[in-house]
Order: C-alpha cells, then sequence, then structure tokens
C-alpha cells in the first residue's frame, strides 16, 4: 500500500531545533539542541533512530511522573541492545496501588533510584543527534517537556516518529479503512501489541520501558518493510 | 540477573543449544544481541556476503538455498544459521531468505566464540550440528571412496576391439599381443543406438559385446568350435556396460547383479575401456564380490549354509570402510539374491527343468535392495499361466522347498507370516496374483491389506522376470488411481510411530513411559518406508528402493520442496545407526537385532535421532492428512 503523507502542521524542526540551541541556557539542553536531527529529506534507512518509552504513574505530565525509561538506538537494519538504556527514577509524586500491578516496579525499587534530574543529562545524550521513535507521541514528548521544563526552567520538543499515527494512517485513514468503517467494522487496533501481531511480530511481556521501546523500533522496521521503503524521507513520517 | 533482558533471554533459552548455558552466559548472549526484521520473500542473507554474526529467529521462518539456488532446507523459530560462515571463512555459502515475516536475533561472533570457549556443549551442538543430519550423513560419504571414484579413474588403457567378423585365434592372438584379458567385438551398425558411435576414420560402429579369457575355455574349447569360428558367433547376446561417470561402487553393483568379472566401460556411446573386478578389488577390499562368486560356486547347501559367517565378515568390513546404507542394502541384497539363485539351479538340478516357466519373487527388503544382517525371507512363485496345478504344482511345491529349508539352513530364517512360496496361496499362476493385486487395489480394507502390505515391495530374482515386471507394472498403475487403498495403506503405515524423545538413558513414549531399548526397524526405519511407499504408490511410480521411490516422488509435487530430502537424511542416518548397532553386536560376539540401548548412543548421534524421529513424526502427520479415509457417505 503507498500512502500519500498527512498534511498536518508539523514544525520545522532544523531551524526550531538550531535556534533553540543558541537560546538554551543549561549546557546540557544546548548540547542536546547542538546535536539537532536529521535534514527532512534524509532517507530513513540512513537515519540514526532511538526507540524511547517511560513508564509513567498516570497520564497528566502535570499530575503524574516518570517511573522508568527505557531507550534502544537502532537503524532501519538493525536495533542495538548492546546500546540500550534503562533507568528507574524515584518519581516526586508517590506511586500509586495502580501503577504499581501496571508496570510491576515497586516501591522497594524506586526507593533507591536516582532522581529524574540525576539521568536527565544521560537521556538528553543518549538521544541527542538521532531520531526518537515513540508508539504514541503524546506521553513521551510531553512528560520530558514538563518535567525538564520543571528542572530547568525551559523545556525540550524534538520530531518523534509515532509508530502509533503511521499505524493509524495504514488502518484508520486509508481509503480502505474508511470504507471498512463506512459499512460498519471496527476500526483495526493500533496498540502496540496488537499492530505487532499484525507484522508477525512476536508478542513481548508488555508495560516494560526497554522491552516496549525494543518493541517499537521492531514495529518501525516493520512498518517501513511493508508500507513505505528505505527511501521514504524522514520528513514525511514524523511529526 | 539482568531482568530488562527478560524477553529474549528467556526466549533464548527454550532452544538448543542456547538451553544448556548458564544464566549468566544467557545474560551475556542476550545483551549483545542485534534485532533486525524481514518482510517475507526478503534475504537476510545472500551468496558470498561476508557474515560475523550468529543468526538466530525469533519469530518467523526462513528458506535456506544451496549455491544453485534450489532449497536446502527450512529454519523456524528457535533455530540458528550462519554457524558454517563462522567456523570456516566468514563468508555466506548458503544463502537464507525470509518465507515469513521474519524477527532475527544477530549474535556478534565474539559473543558466539566465546561460547564455544566456554560451553562444551554449545560447540558441539553448532559444530555437528543443525543440519545434523546432513552433515552427519553427508560426512559419512565423503569417507567413502567408493561413492565419488568415477569408475574412468580405474580404466588405464584404451580396450582391444576387434570386428566380429575375426576368427576366435585372431583374437586371442590379440589379447595376448596386447597382454589384455579380454577383447570388445564391434560390428556394423545394427539394433542398438546406444552403442553405436564413430571411430577416427569416422567410420560408424556398434559394440556388439565381450570375449573374455574364460569365454575361450567355456564357449570355444568347451563347445569343440573351431579356432576359425567368428567371434561375433561366439559372444553372449546382450552388452553390459556402464557409463564412465558412474562411481565404482555402481560397477561393483553392476558385476555383482550379472555375475561377470569383466565390465566394458563408456564414454557416452563409445567403447573407453575394460574394467576388470581385480580392478574394484584394488579400491575396494571388502569381499562382497569374492562372497558372491563364491556362492555360485557351492555344489551343495551344506556348501552355502557354510558361507553364512563370511556374510556377516563382509557385513562389516564393508561398514568399517564407510559403506552407506544404500551401498550395505544393495550388497546384502545381492548376496541374498545370489544364495536364493543358487538353491534354485540346485533344485533344477534335482528336480529337472521346470515344467512351465516361472519367476522366483522377493518381497519387502531384498525387493527394496535394503536387507539388512537380520532378516528373514519373504518371497512367493509366479508361475506361468501355463500351470495346472494337478500336474505341476508338485515341481513347484518341492523346489519351494529345498529354497526355503536351504535359506534358513544360510541364515535366513523362515518367515513367520508363513510370506514363502511354500505356502500354495503365495505359489500360484500369474493370472491369480493379478487378481489378488486387484483385489487388495480395489476392495482394500485396513485389516487385510496389513498383512498383505508386503506384498507392495516385489522384485524378481530368477526366472521369467517378465512375469514378476508385469506385477509391478499393474501395481503401479492402479493404485495411484484408488484413494480408499492410498487411504488404508496410510492408516496402516501410521501403525508403528517414533518415540517421543531420546535421552541418555531411556526413551520417552509418547504416554509418557521410558524404555531402555528401542527396536530402530520397528519405530523408525520400518514405518519411514511405509511411508515412502505410499507416496510412490500415490504417484505411480515403479520403483522399489526407497531412495529411487523418494527420487520418483521428486518429480510430483506430492510432497514440498526440501521434505524429501529431509525424509532422505532421516532414512538414511536411522539405516545406518541400525547397520552401526548390529556391527558392534557382531563385534561383540551377540547376535546382532534391531534394538538399540540409549546409553550406547553417542550426544551427537543421539540429536541426529531426534531429528530424524521428528522428520518421521512429521512425515506421518502429513500422510494422515494426505490420505483421509473417504467418506462413505460418497
Amino acid at each position: 500500500m503507498l500512502l500519500r503523507p498527512r498534511r498536518t502542521q508539523i514544525p520545522d524542526w532544523t531551524s526550531y531545533l538550531a535556534s533553540r540551541a543558541g537560546l538554551a541556557r543549561d549546557r546540557r539542553l544546548a548540547r542536546f539542541f547542538a546535536a539537532g536531527a536529521p535534514a527532512p529529506e534524509t532517507p530513513i534507512a540512513e537515519a540514526p533512530l532511538v526507540a524511547l518509552d517511560m513508564e509513567t504513574t498516570g497520564l497528566d505530565p502535570r499530575r503524574n511522573s516518570i517511573v522508568s525509561i527505557g531507550l534502544v538506538p537502532f537503524t532501519l537494519e538493525r536495533g542495538f541492545l548492546r546500546e540500550r538504556r534503562y533507568w528507574i527514577v524515584r518519581p516526586r509524586r508517590s506511586l500509586n496501588a495502580k501503577s504499581v500491578t501496571f508496570h510491576h516496579i515497586t516501591h522497594a525499587d524506586i526507593a533507591g533510584a536516582p532522581e529524574f534530574d540525576d539521568v536527565l543529562e544521560d537521556l538528553l545524550d543518549a538521544l541527542a543527534g538521532r531520531l526518537v521513535v515513540v508508539h504514541y507521541r503524546h506521553i513521551e514528548r510531553h512528560f520530558l517537556n514538563v518535567a525538564v521544563k520543571a528542572r530547568l526552567g525551559q523545556g525540550v520538543k524534538f520530531p518523534v516518529i509515532d509508530t502509533m499515527s503511521l499505524e493509524a494512517r495504514i488502518h484508520r485513514q486509508s481509503l480502505l479503512a474508511r470504507f471498512k468503517r463506512w459499512i460498519g467494522r471496527p476500526p483495526a487496533s493500533i496498540r502496540l501489541y496488537d499492530s505487532r501481531a499484525r507484522y508477525g511480530l512476536p508478542p513481548y511481556q508488555g508495560h516494560h520501558a526497554l522491552t516496549d521501546a525494543l518493541a517499537t523500533a521492531e514495529l518501525l522496521q516493520a512498518q517501513i518493510a511493508h508500507h513505505y521503503s528505505p527511501e521514504t524521507p524522514v520528513g514525511t513520517i514524523w511529526s | 540477573m539482568d531482568v530488562e533482558l527478560l524477553e529474549i533471554r528467556q526466549h533464548l533459552g527454550r532452544f538448543p543449544p542456547f538451553d544448556g548455558l548458564t544464566d549468566e552466559l544467557l545474560d551475556e548472549v542476550a545483551s549483545q544481541v542485534e534485532v533486525a526484521y524481514f518482510k517475507a520473500g526478503k534475504d537476510i542473507l545472500t551468496l558470498g556476503q561476508e557474515l560475523h554474526e550468529l543468526c538466530y529467529i525469533r519469530s518467523g521462518a526462513v528458506e535456506v538455498y544451496r549455491r544453485g539456488g534450489e532449497l536446502y532446507n527450512r529454519r523456524v523459530e528457535g533455530d540458528i544459521f550462519g554457524q558454517f560462515s563462522l567456523l570456516r571463512n566468514h563468508r555466506v555459502h548458503y544463502p537464507v531468505r525470509a518465507m515469513e515475516d521474519t524477527l532475527i536475533y544477530f549474535i556478534p561472533e565474539a559473543v558466539f566464540h566465546h561460547l564455544c570457549k566456554v560451553d562444551e556443549n554449545f560447540a558441539e551442538f553448532v559444530e555437528l550440528l543443525r543440519p545434523r543430519l546432513e552433515s552427519a550423513v553427508e560426512q559419512q560419504k565423503k569417507n567413502n571412496d567408493m561413492m565419488i571414484t568415477r569408475v574412468r579413474k580405474l580404466v588405464t588403457r584404451y580396450p582391444v576391439m576387434v570386428e566380429a567378423s575375426t576368427t576366435v585365434q585372431e583374437a586371442a592372438r590379440q589379447i595376448t599381443d596386447y597382454q589384455a584379458s579380454a577383447v570388445l567385438v564391434l560390428d556394423a551398425p545394427g539394433d542398438n543406438p546406444r552403442y553405436t558411435f564413430r571411430d577416427s576414420e569416422n567410420r560408424a560402429w556398434q559394440l556388439r559385446g565381450i570375449l573374455t579369457d574364460s569365454d575361450f575355455r567355456k564357449r570355444v574349447v568347451a563347445e569343440g568350435r573351431s579356432p576359425d569360428t567368428p567371434v561375433g558367433e561366439v559372444i553372449g547376446k546382450n552388452v553390459i556396460a556402464i557409463q564412465s561417470d558412474e562411481s565404482v561402487h555402481e560397477a561393483m553393483l553392476c558385476m555383482l547383479r550379472h555375475n561377470i568379472h569383466h565390465l566394458p566401460v563408456m564414454y557416452r556411446r563409445r567403447p573407453v575401456g575394460i574394467v576388470h573386478l581385480s580392478d574394484i578389488i584394488r579400491y575396494e577390499t571388502q569381499s562382497s564380490l569374492y562372497l558372491v562368486s563364491n556362492i555360485f560356486h557351492q555344489p551343495s547347501v551344506e556348501g552355502l549354509a557354510r558361507l553364512a559367517p563370511d556374510v556377516s565378515a563382509a557385513f562389516v568390513r564393508m561398514v568399517e570402510e564407510g559403506a552407506d546404507s544404500r551401498m550395505v542394502g544393495s550388497a546384502l541384497s545381492t548376496i541374498g539374491r545370489s544364495f536364493t539363485r543358487r538353491l534354485l539351479e540346485l533344485a533344477e538340478a534335482r528336480l529337472g527343468p521346470p515344467p512351465v516357466p516361472y519367476c522366483f519373487m522377493a518381497l519387502g527388503s531384498m525387493a527394496r535392495n535394503e536387507q539388512s544382517i537380520v532378516t528373514d525371507q519373504d518371497n512367493a512363485l509366479v508361475l506361468s499361466d501355463e500351470f495346472v496345478p494337478e500336474q505341476h504344482d508338485g515341481y513347484f511345491r518341492e523346489m519351494a522347498k529345498i529354497v526355503s529349508d536351504g535359506l534358513d539352513a544360510c541364515g535366513y530364517p523362515y518367515c513367520k507370516g508363513d510370506i514363502m512360496a511354500t505356502n500354495q496361496q503365495w505359489r500360484q499362476p500369474l493370472s491369480v496374483w493379478k487378481r489378488y493385486f486387484t483385489e487388495w487395489i480395489e476392495q482394500p480394507n485396513p485389516e487385510r491389506l496389513l498383512h498383505s502390505s508386503i506384498f507392495f515391495d516385489l522384485d524378481p530374482v530368477y526366472g521369467e522376470n517378465v512375469l514378476v515386471e508385469q506385477l509391478q507394472d499393474l501395481v503401479a498403475q492402479k493404485a495411484a488411481t484408488h484413494p480408499l487403498f492410498l487411504a488404508a495403506m496410510a492408516r496402516n503405515a501410521l501403525n508403528r510411530t517414533p518415540p517421543l524423545g531420546f535421552f541418555r538413558t531411556f526413551v520417552m513414549e509418547k504416554d509418557g513411559k521410558h524404555n531402555n531399548s528401542i527396536n530402530l526397524k520397528r519405530r523408525g526405519t520400518a514405518p519411514m518406508v511405509d511411508l515412502i511407499r505410499v507416496h510412490a504408490l500415490a504417484c505411480g511410480s515403479n520403483a522399489q528402493n526407497s531412495f529411487d521411490r523418494l527420487d520418483d516422488i521428486d518429480r510430483t509435487q506430492l510432497l514440498a520442496p526440501g521434505v524429501s530430502d529431509r525424509l532422505r537424511y532421516a532414512l538414511e542416518f536411522l539405516s545406518m545407526s541400525r547397520i552401526h548397532h548390529q556391527v558392534f553386536d557382531i563385534q561383540h560376539d551377540q547376535a546382532p537385532d534391531n534394538n538399540i540401548e540409549p546409553e550406547n548412543v553417542t550426544s551427537s548421534e543421539r540429536h541426529n535421532l531426534k531429528d530424524a524421529f521428528q522428520a518421521l513424526s512429521h512425515a506421518q502427520k502429513f500422510l494422515k492428512f494426505r490420505y483421509p479415509m473417504p467418506s462413505r457417505a460418497k
């Protein structure tokens, strides 16, 4: 299936990041912005990517906190487990019972864990210069932005490839998908593990930030293999 | 324990060779993995590509190809590939393509070598490995010179050739001059284009036959012919020759089969040399050839019976020298046939010439050329339709008794199921045999066929071969078009199943029971042969040998690509295991049998047996599905 890029308001990330680099007061942020992002016309096959996943105590960045962060650097060809990173961080707000069962992270895990501030530098360095890939961008980008802003007074925004919105384009917005909806079929689920199953990717035990990051990296490889091409410019699939 | 990578290490830990690794090693592997997704149809490894990683299939399935592009085998979840490249020169020898959407874990070379170093089982597994069965079988073949040496290598000089009009005296003079032991006889082109060629002066010739040293004695002097007799009048009618690119082994079999000592070697249609028995002996010191010629020289049943120990001795030597199961099966069948033939000759000498033409028919393993050292006799007599029971049966009953008693004396015990020519039911004219086969095929039921399936491996041994060949043709023509018959045969082929598992000290049965020995024939080779037979019948094959049958099956779409190769390797491995254990028994002064005890099995053999049993089990499942009992409603 060939897909037209969706016409939405996508910022000019290259100049945004460049301008931010000049304005950043914090050296960690300055370094992150200076590394920039691949130019929009870069073929996806040539872009350094990093799959990112966070587990949080809830869905609202202003009221909930980040509990764990996992990331797996990858390219269209390979996922590099050796370069994976995983942090458990001590949330500012206390864990509730629901999020404990959800993430399998307990109070004991968190007791000895570092503060978010302590991992921020490592996290930004791991993301710098790579194009971030997430499943459902409204969690990771917002939480990170809010958390960074709370500590450094300045937020952090960057382009992401959202495998969920790619999946929505394919399964919710294509002509065929619209036709199916029109005749009353339920829409395809675009949750991470349902999406993976469509590409023959194995089921993983979900809700672990590192596993989900790996799962997201594999999903993007599969989506490009099936619906795009290695030459697809990153600018047409990021948001 | 590195809990983060649980997903990867748990999966690895379920499959060999990773299942034996310590947790620490597993963590090390998991943390170094690189992951890649391949859409169905995409190349994963291409021929000649450099490779520095071991590939592990996390999900999906791949196809491995040979250099020439034909399918080599398939690998699925939990399997590895690429290890051979890592162990050799880092080049891909077997390209791999995703058959389904596939997720691969790439394990870096350094980790691979570290695992080989610190974990012996891992090293053993990847070295012997995976196409374990295949490599085990290939290895055996490689060790065996006779299979790969072409017969042309034994040809050291041009043959002496004379025209058919040459006198025997002149031919004898030429043989002496050239210090040869035979001449080839040529004539103007005639009835046989297979042996027609042009010489350097562009004259056309046809090879007519061969005249050997012993022919001068038997056909010239003993018969009182004049030295002026043209050689054309003396030579035999049929030319038996071999192509120069056939194996030495094939040449040996050809000599055994026809009981001849000189064999013309042809390059296409032109004779290029003569191979003599002694040439082969130089290559092949084992004595099955001597044994056969010895059999034909025995004047009595007692003499034949004295040769029985030589059969075991020849068998052991053959195996020690690296013969594969086809060579062993074929040589032992030839020996068995020779005993039978000699006994029939002795019977005819005693009873006088037969009153009507007949053919003595081999059934079961001898007919398939797959005889083992532990075997009983299965045979029958097909008589010409001129047969009148009241007048002629006395003769054939007596003949059958001489042969059957003789075979028993020579180490081929009576058939427990009474499938022998001594049983009147199995001593019948061709028309009755045709009726038997027609009934079996047209009105089959599994119970009845259970006792007669042995008749679907049949081959002439001695007499008017055409009588038995007609039956072979009848089976080949009728079987394929009778689904009920195939279904009944298929059902019977499932009666004997392989064990579920094979462990250091016991055999695990499907019902969870443990056994401390296993009958490799009943649980392995026999069910394999049974299922190959059903497929062969379904595709109208005329072949009797299981490997030949697989070749015929390959010409159809009956089995998915690669399946017949897997069956071939599995059958070869099961047969060889059985053979090796019989050799072991003989060498330890025990009566050889078909049982093996798991504690006498090396770990690599155990792996291979597991694979072979699994291949058999899969093939049985497919058989059941492929030949269902047609529903009664239809």
